[in-house]
């Protein structure tokens, strides 16, 4: 449990910065090295190097080296999975949702015999 | 009516779904706090619930079973993190093993319902939320045993629309 802890924590504190999410974006869509990272944002390469290790650790990307230069590429896994769960939440709840509908339909006094009396609006 | 927006955070790993029914907020917030509601809209068709103890007090606990196509149950519990009705719950979701006894190592999701007035009916926002990447990858594996397949198959035909 302490572990699944720490790593929401990683995880959470790797998203909670604009530049990193950036970072994350950019490492989406194509496989940016740090270098060429450090010169989009207004700070020190070393400072760009940080925030591509909090994302290493949360599990969000992974660094391959490329001859002399490090590439930061998306771990296109983590972020697939994370995709397919909320679709499968979404569409659990709107399962839900639906049979809700479907019971707000419903003649009152169905559900039970102590059914409090209503007075709609 | 129904589902009119849904909003995937990624970052925190939560869906905000919020919802319009043409009745009124008491009668939205009995769907939650009937157990005999409850248990009609919880589970999927393929896995109806039974909902058993039922106690909606900050610290009390819901607990119920879904019955599977082969007879099989499988057990659940909410507790109660705070109510204000009848328009609020918190609550955190999990599941229980064979006796009923709440498994501290499986998974939770953390839930919370708003209803209010809106319009001439009501809105309903639920937000539902992983409690960590390690509980969201657990949920996915137990998920087609949990019947999540059975309302999907039910909801892909409503998203084709």
């Amino acid at each position: 449990m302490v572990v699944d802890e720490e790593a929401a924590d990683r995880l959470f504190h790797a998203l909670a910065d604009t530049t990193r999410r950036d970072i994350l974006r950019r490492s989406i869509e194509g496989e940016p090295s740090v270098s060429r990272l450090a010169e989009l944002y207004p700070m020190s390469f070393a400072a760009v190097q940080k925030h591509v290790a909090v994302l290493e650790r949360a599990g969000l990307v992974t660094k391959t080296r490329h001859g002399r230069e490090q590439r930061v590429r998306t771990d296109p896994d983590g972020v697939r999975r994370a995709r397919q769960a909320l679709d499968h939440l979404e569409a659990l709840w709107r399962g839900r949702v639906d049979r809700m509908v479907d019971l707000l339909a419903e003649p009152a006094g169905t559900s039970g015999p102590d059914e409090p009396k209503e007075t709609d609006r | 009516m129904s589902v009119t927006s849904v909003d995937k955070n990624f970052d925190d790993l939560s869906l905000t779904l919020t919802a319009d029914f043409s009745a009124p907020v008491e009668r939205v917030w009995r769907l939650w706090a009937d157990p005999r509601q409850l248990e009609r809209w919880w589970g999927p068709p393929t896995y109806p619930a039974t909902v058993e103890e039922h106690d909606l007090t900050p610290g009390g606990k819901v607990t119920y079973h879904m019955t599977g196509p082969d007879g099989e149950k499988h057990r659940g519990w909410w507790e109660i993190v705070s109510v204000n009705p009848p328009t609020a719950l918190e609550f955190v979701d999990g599941f229980s093993d064979a006796d009923g006894a709440p498994s501290t190592d499986m998974p939770t999701t953390h839930g919370s319902v708003e209803i209010s007035a809106h319009g001439d009916g009501t809105r309903m926002v639920v937000r539902s939320t992983f409690r960590s990447r390690e509980h969201m990858e657990q949920l996915m594996e137990m998920g087609m045993d949990e019947g999540m397949e059975g309302a999907m198959g039910q909801i892909d035909a409503l998203l084709a629309v």
